[in-house]
């Protein structure tokens, strides 16, 4: 019932909008169509300046309001990320002057050269020199946005440090799954006709396949495999290697100010490092609830809005702690194969010994 | 006496021209099908462009009020939305996330192709370039005809899209595959993705059957003496367009191509190393690349935006001009920089690409190619500002909306510089963003372009006048709540919010949004309602609109103010007028304006 209410109301106002504006039409014929325009045309510049007066102020107060909220209330969380921010500020002070200026000029003129039956229009198709002028301009100061972009897009794109945290994200339908390298400090090879979710979803070549003419790397044997949340190391800098096993994706990092397409069939590659620990970001943001979370930033498919991964930033020593609690994948999957393993030991360091000589072997 | 009859009253003059008018029309013998349906009269087609684009943009429009009402009022149920779109759209009165993207994706080809390209280059085109350049018609009236049934067959395709059991295609508009190579990764990459494509291909099919059709006239049917430089700035912006598109879209079109083999006969364009999570299966295609496509599809995606923007920059320029009673500043300047734009056009499609893991060398020279932009578009606006300076401005609704448009200019190009700088676009790609700065600079200021055109050219169209005061509210509504919505969002963007989410609740770092977007849906709505006004007026003048009852309402200069009032097929009647001078002579000399069709005085000063 209110729905129609509601209906009937808004068609009403319609209704009555629409009457005014032909009863104006009419009183503007019968006043003197002449002296109905000139009159509008006061009203409207009057408005043009007003809008502009109005406009800067909401501009202020929208910022008020809002600038809190966004990521450049606190710091950046990584190294690349404070050179995003620096770079955000100078353009946004190069743009945002050329804005009100613009701004103010345009409706200032059209306030201030309102028709008028006392001016003569100045007739003045060009000049060389102002067109110079605001060609050189905008080139040079262009050309410093360009140099500084650049300097850190090839700072941003180049390769990791040596000492690099490598992990790998794989974005699927509609999740994250990481892999570690394990003991062996290499990831070994993989094939998607060999993934299955029970227990190898990115398809690491565990063993011989003939029919896939597939031979078995050791490598990939003490290689972690985790989905939900990866780990990484405050002040070390961490190679993310992409990739996706159905649609495109992307690892979006807000926080870090980093992002990168997930592909099928094309690795890619993202390294930063990060400044702050979780929990020191928690501090920092005055958020109990703050968390690091990896955004899918590349349209794919009806449960995109939801393809959440965390990041825990820890310190070396917990990173260490954590990692040796977590399982080879290819040890889970034949857990029978590591039965022999002393079992007094705790479980992870046995299993971790089993890994060992499977390497080894 | 009612006052119907004050508005109905027409001058001696005007009758005098009618009468003309109608005596030339009877040497057609048209029939209600050939002068209004089959009709190859570039002003009938350009009337059936515009309508027909004005039915689109209420679809699309609509389209995102229903969208805007899930971001704006997650936790509000309607469940009379229910009752009328069914099922598959809103479900317990929520949309549905299958409902949302294909809203959402549809929104955007609509707005983008249907609306923004064929409604406002297929409109203007049409309607302008014989009028401006002094021909009777195009150069092949009967391509023009079928540019349009192209175009309404795309329609047709792409409307029944949205009524298929799998709904309509759903994949955002880019329509990247594999996502929409894979009608197993999602519902709506099924049917409605074939007939997305199949619209899609008559789209450019009609595309480009009407750009060849401008290009000609422009260049071989202008009347006598109106050399290159002699035609109005609409025209050069509107041939430009026209190359952009002949050269671009026939790319999109091999783009599509290779996804229709890749979705329907086996092949490996786009495809590889994929295992689906639907069906647990892992794909026998590989060796393709799915960046290909975005190559493909950006090489038109990029020219598509100036195909869109140069039309509302040509008529802006005309009506500042008119409008200020004062001739553009810079006319030369003007044409250079939209050749320099239709240039560099073609080398920053990779600008879209930066977080694909493109060559990190390419993308360095496309940040500079893209960056480079800003420089005739700066030209542009300065040239538009001083072309204000010292006028003296009359605030028509055209007016109007071209000085609305010079502002959205400004402020969406503005934040072109960063997302065109790769550094920064890394952070801010694919955020609000990116849709704050698309909506503002190509999406807001091109429809403010093409109301400009609308009410500035209508008279010419319809022989009335659009209502003035309902034009006033409508840019009134227009430009204050088009701020008020997108202005907000690139807050969001700064603060990562990605876009195309349904849904932002189990998101920490996105989630404190809630107030702002309920705040920006209901101003999408109220500006929404402005616009139903606005067609209301369109059609209500159309047949009850103030009567013109001067050949030249506007005391301009250019061509298409010669022709009667109500011109027939044909345009002139007797001898095309022969030109003699550049369009705008405003207040040259102490005359407020010296048509094109003057010849040159003896004592006349030089500029």
């Amino acid at each position: 019932m209110t729905t129609f209410l509601i209906i009937a109301v808004i068609v009403l106002f319609f209704v009555v909008i629409f009457q005014i504006a032909k009863v104006s039409e009419y009183v503007s014929v019968i006043k003197g169509e002449e002296n109905a325009r000139k009159q509008n045309n006061k009203i409207n510049a009057f408005l043009m300046l007003a809008f502009m007066i109005l406009g800067l102020i909401g501009v202020w107060y929208c910022n008020e309001l809002l600038f809190k909220k966004t990521l450049l209330a606190y710091p950046a969380a990584s190294n690349h990320g404070e050179k995003v921010d620096e770079m955000l500020w100078l353009t946004i002070w190069v743009t945002g002057s050329v804005f009100v200026a613009t701004q103010i000029l345009l409706f200032w003129f059209s306030f201030k050269y309102q028709e008028s039956d006392k001016r003569k229009v100045f007739f003045f198709p060009h000049s060389n020199k102002l067109e110079a002028l605001w060609t050189v301009v905008p080139a040079i100061v262009l050309a410093v946005l360009v140099i500084i972009g650049l300097k850190n897009w090839f700072s941003f794109t180049g390769e990791a440090p040596d000492n690099a945290l490598q992990v790998e994200v794989v974005g699927k339908q509609f999740g994250w799954v990481f892999r570690y390298e394990g003991a062996d400090k290499k990831f070994g090879k993989k094939y998607y006709k060999l993934i299955n979710d029970v227990d190898n979803p990115l398809g690491l070549i565990w063993n011989d396949n003939a029919e896939l003419n597939l031979k078995a790397d050791d490598k990939s044997h003490d290689d972690v495999v985790l989905t939900q949340t990866m780990y990484i190391v405050k002040d070390r800098p961490v190679k993310l290697i992409i990739g996706s096993r159905d649609v495109i994706h992307d690892v979006g990092l807000t926080h870090f100010r980093m992002k990168m397409d997930a592909v099928p069939g094309i690795p890619t590659t993202m390294w930063f490092t990060p400044k702050y620990t979780t929990a020191e970001m928690k501090k920092i943001t005055n958020n109990p609830n703050f968390a690091y979370e990896i955004s899918c930033d590349q349209m794919c498919g009806n449960g995109h809005y939801s393809m959440k991964g965390n990041i825990e930033v820890v310190t070396q020593a917990e990173f260490d702690k954590w990692m040796a609690s977590k399982t080879p994948a290819y040890v889970s999957a034949y857990p029978e194969k590591f039965q022999k393993a002393d079992t007094t030991k705790p479980a992870n360091t046995a299993l971790s010994t089993a890994v060992k000589s499977v390497v080894k072997n | 006496m009612s006052n119907e009859a004050v508005l109905q009253a027409e001058s001696v003059l005007a009758t005098h021209h009618d009468a003309h008018g109608e005596h030339h029309d009877h040497h057609h013998q048209e029939t209600f099908i050939s002068k209004y349906v089959f009709s190859m009269d570039h002003k009938m087609i350009a009337k059936q462009f515009l309508i027909t684009g004005m039915v689109w943009a209420v679809i699309g429009g609509l389209m995102s009020v229903l969208f805007r009402l899930q971001l704006g009022y997650p936790d509000t149920s309607f469940p009379w939305l229910e009752d009328l779109l069914g099922k598959f759209w809103v479900e317990k009165g929520h949309i549905t996330a299958q409902g949302y993207y294909a809203l959402v994706t549809t929104h955007g080809t609509v707005l983008v192709f249907f609306v923004l390209t064929a409604g406002l280059s297929g409109t203007f085109a049409n309607f302008l370039i014989p009028l401006q350049v002094g021909a009777r018609d195009m150069a092949s009236p009967f391509m023009n005809m079928l540019s349009y049934w192209f175009f309404f067959a795309a329609s047709v395709v792409m409307v029944s899209s949205i009524f298929v059991e799998t709904g309509p295609f759903s994949g955002g508009w880019t329509a990247y595959p594999p996502l929409s190579a894979l009608g197993d990764a999602s519902p709506g990459s099924k049917t409605g993705m074939d007939l997305w494509l199949v619209a899609m291909a008559l789209f450019v099919v009609s595309s480009l059957l009407g750009g060849l059709n401008y290009i000609a006239t422009v260049l071989n049917m202008r009347t006598k003496g109106m050399s290159m430089t002699r035609l109005p700035l609409t025209i050069w912006a509107l041939f430009f367009t026209a190359v952009l598109g002949v050269l671009s879209f026939p790319v999109l079109l091999s783009g599509f191509i290779l996804l229709i083999f890749d979705r329907n006969f086996g092949t490996s364009f786009y495809l590889s190393d994929i295992f689906l999570t639907t069906t647990n299966t892992a794909l026998p295609n590989e060796g393709g690349s799915a960046i290909l496509f975005q190559h493909l599809f950006w090489f038109l995606g990029h020219p598509e935006v100036y195909i869109i923007l140069l039309p509302a920059m040509g008529m802006v320029s005309e009506i500042l001009s008119v409008n200020s009673r004062k001739p553009i500043f810079g006319y030369m300047a003007m044409i250079g920089s939209l050749f320099a734009i239709a240039i560099l056009a073609f080398l920053v499609w990779a600008h879209h690409m930066f977080v694909t893991g493109l060559n990190p060398f390419l993308g360095s020279i496309f940040v500079l190619l893209t960056l480079l932009i800003a420089v005739p578009s700066a030209i542009k606006v300065f040239n538009w500002l001083t072309t204000l300076w010292r006028g003296n401005i009359r605030f028509t609704p055209a007016m109007m909306f071209a000085i609305g448009f010079v502002s959205l200019f400004i402020s969406g190009g503005l934040t072109g510089i960063w997302l065109g700088n790769s550094a920064l676009d890394i952070h801010l790609h694919d955020t609000y963003f990116v849709i704050a700065h698309f909506h503002i600079v190509m999406g807001v200021a091109s429809m403010f372009g093409m109301f400009a055109g609308v009410y500035h050219w209508y008279p010419k169209m319809y022989g009335r006048y659009l209502n003035t005061s309902l034009g006033y509210i409508h840019f009134w509504i227009s430009i204050v709540g088009a701020y008020l919505i997108f202005w907000p969002m690139h807050y969001e963007g700064l603060a990562g919010m990605p876009r195309r989410y349904y849904d932002y609740s189990i998101w920490e770092s996105f989630k404190n949004f809630g107030e702002l977007n309920r705040f920006i849906s209901t101003v999408a709505m109220i500006v929404f309602a402005a616009q139903l006004l606005f067609i209301a007026n369109f059609f209500y003048s159309i047949w009850k609109g103030r009567k013109v009852t001067t050949l030249n309402p506007y005391g301009s200069n250019t061509l298409e103010w010669t022709t009667p009032i109500n011109p027939g097929h044909g345009n002139w009647v007797g001898e095309i007028p022969e030109v003699h001078r550049w369009p705008y002579d405003y207040g040259k000399d102490g005359k407020e304006y010296t048509s094109q069709t003057t010849p040159v005085g003896a004592d006349e000063s030089h500029h």
